[in-house]
């Protein structure tokens, strides 16, 4: 065992812990005040819910034996043989490996959230969710990082360019057109309640996302230092593209427009971090302001209501993250990675795109028979009355604001 | 007596408050009102996504004040909350059968 790899991991893993409040106030800010609390819950429930399954069975079935490429087994059931004794080819407990990959499990469903926020019933929230992380993460983190069939094909995923961030986008756009539009959709305007609220939840994730890509080296060395470094380089990028985008296109510059740059960047940046130099986080940050503002743009023409739009920032930010690894990746920075397309290896490109078209396929089609199964058992959507209301009186009896 | 209803800019608020006093008007009612007149909204931008705010914030000041002082009122009403601008604002006359002072019961003039 290494303390400080083994004190490094930990901090890390508290700061992942932080994202998802950090998200919660991010999303709650872009809701309507009528539903701000029931947005924000979306996020907190799963520190409570998504934590429990983890350790019931989720981490078993992502870090457990592998069972034919596809999924792990049951032998870590309830936490056990997770304990003090060092983690094989790392240096740190399998107690704090679990405990960071936990706060993984937390934050990836909550940023599904965002696509159904303002009409998903809390209920049906609940079920899904516990189906989504058993049906879905599970698997495909199993895929990626612990052991599967992905990882063996050398696909690289350095913090969850696929297993968060293009899952959930993926997941979001699926909910989005399951779920279906909120009442006046297109008619009526869809405004912010708090600005100020988004603008502390991307400082809190920005904050707390260099313990999600650096912490996912597992080890204090050059290599999570790298991912540091890129990670904050392309959030910065990211937020300035998407800024200067809009201020071309849209004629202003706006403050959600630069927080939502700052996630495309971080979110594209993800799987790439571990195995890519500053030049590189440049470009992904950069082209990643740029194509998810194009992105979220294209949202009103196709007509899904992506509510928070989940899938124009973190759907296509895991996209073009993923993809951009297999172009600028290099063994200069990770021995452990492999080289891009620009240092000669194209076919590592080739694997990269398997990679994204593997969980596309795999999330859409089980996401969508989750949802069908929810909409049997409890329904998804609140009554037309209590979408009137707001959710926060319909779901939680509360209301956010009393001034 | 007259009850006179006054929509301004909120920025004007202080400037009309202090013009009245100086013609011994001593109590209003202020409320925070949105509406939209000859004024039109203004386009605000969320992800791209454009939508035009009819609604524009207002001040409603409120106060009831002897027949002949409406006048006097009126003008300085005018003076202080005029920008030359539109979305100025309006003004509103109307009578007032009985007013009472709930802590006395004095009535009418009195009352004010």
């Amino acid at each position: 065992m290494n303390a400080a790899d083994t004190a490094f991991v930990m901090v890390c893993a508290a700061l992942v812990l932080l994202m998802t409040p950090g998200l919660a106030i991010f999303y709650g800010g872009l809701a309507r005040s009528k539903n701000v609390l029931s947005t924000m819950m979306h996020s907190f429930f799963l520190m409570g819910l998504a934590s429990v399954i983890w350790l019931v069975y989720g981490y078993s079935l992502s870090f457990g034996s592998d069972i034919g490429g596809f999924i792990g087994g049951l032998d870590h059931l309830l936490g056990r043989g997770v304990g003090a004794e060092v983690m094989k080819d790392l240096t740190i407990p399998s107690s704090v490996f679990m405990a960071f990959q936990g706060m993984f499990v937390i934050i990836t469903p909550a940023l599904i959230s965002g696509a159904v926020a303002e009409r998903m019933k809390f209920k049906a929230y609940v079920i899904f969710t516990i189906l989504w992380i058993t049906v879905v993460y599970a698997p495909i983190c199993h895929w990626v990082w612990g052991g599967g069939w992905l990882q063996e094909l050398g696909c690289l995923d350095f913090a969850g360019g696929l297993v968060v961030h293009l899952n959930c986008g993926v997941a979001a756009l699926t909910a989005a057109i399951i779920v279906g539009k909120r009442r006046g959709y297109g008619t009526r305007a869809f405004i912010p309640h708090n600005l100020t609220l988004t603008l502390l939840g991307i400082g809190l994730l920005w904050f707390g996302w260099f313990g999600f890509n650096a912490g996912s080296r597992l080890a204090a060395d050059g290599v999570a230092g790298n991912a540091f470094l890129v990670t904050h380089m392309a959030a910065a990028t990211g937020a300035l593209s998407w800024v200067f985008a809009e201020w071309i296109l849209k004629e202003k510059p706006t403050t959600l427009g630069f927080a939502s740059g700052a996630v495309a960047g971080l979110g594209s940046i993800t799987p790439a971090c571990g195995y890519v130099g500053t030049t590189a986080a440049l470009v992904i940050g950069g082209v990643a302001g740029v194509i998810c503002y194009l992105a979220v743009l294209a949202k009103d023409r196709l007509g899904y209501d992506d509510s928070l739009d989940v899938v124009g920032i973190h759907g296509v930010g895991g996209v073009w993250g993923t993809l951009a690894t297999g172009l600028f990746a290099s063994t200069l920075i990770n021995a452990d990675g492999a080289d891009g397309l620009f240092l000669g290896n194209a076919s590592q490109l080739g694997v990269q795109a398997v990679g994204v078209v593997a969980t596309i396929l795999y999330c859409a089609v089980a996401t969508a028979a989750i949802l069908f199964v929810v909409k049997a058992l409890v329904g998804l959507r609140v009554t037309e009355e209590e979408e009137d209301a707001g959710v926060d009186t319909a779901a939680h009896g509360e209301v956010g604001y009393n001034l | 007596m007259k009850k006179i209803e006054v929509i301004i800019k909120p920025f004007k608020l202080d400037d009309v408050k202090e013009a009245l006093s100086s013609v011994g008007i001593h109590g209003m009612t202020v409320t925070e009102v949105k509406g939209f007149g000859r004024q039109k909204g203004h386009k605000e931008i969320y992800r791209g996504a454009e939508y035009l705010v009819d609604f524009l914030p207002k001040i409603k000041v409120e106060m009831v004040v002897s027949s002949e002082l409406v006048d006097q009122v009126i003008e300085k009403v005018i003076a202080a909350a005029r920008t030359g601008s539109i979305g100025d604002g309006k003004i509103f006359v109307m009578p007032v059968e009985t007013v009472v002072r709930i802590r006395t019961g004095e009535r009418d003039l009195d009352a004010l």
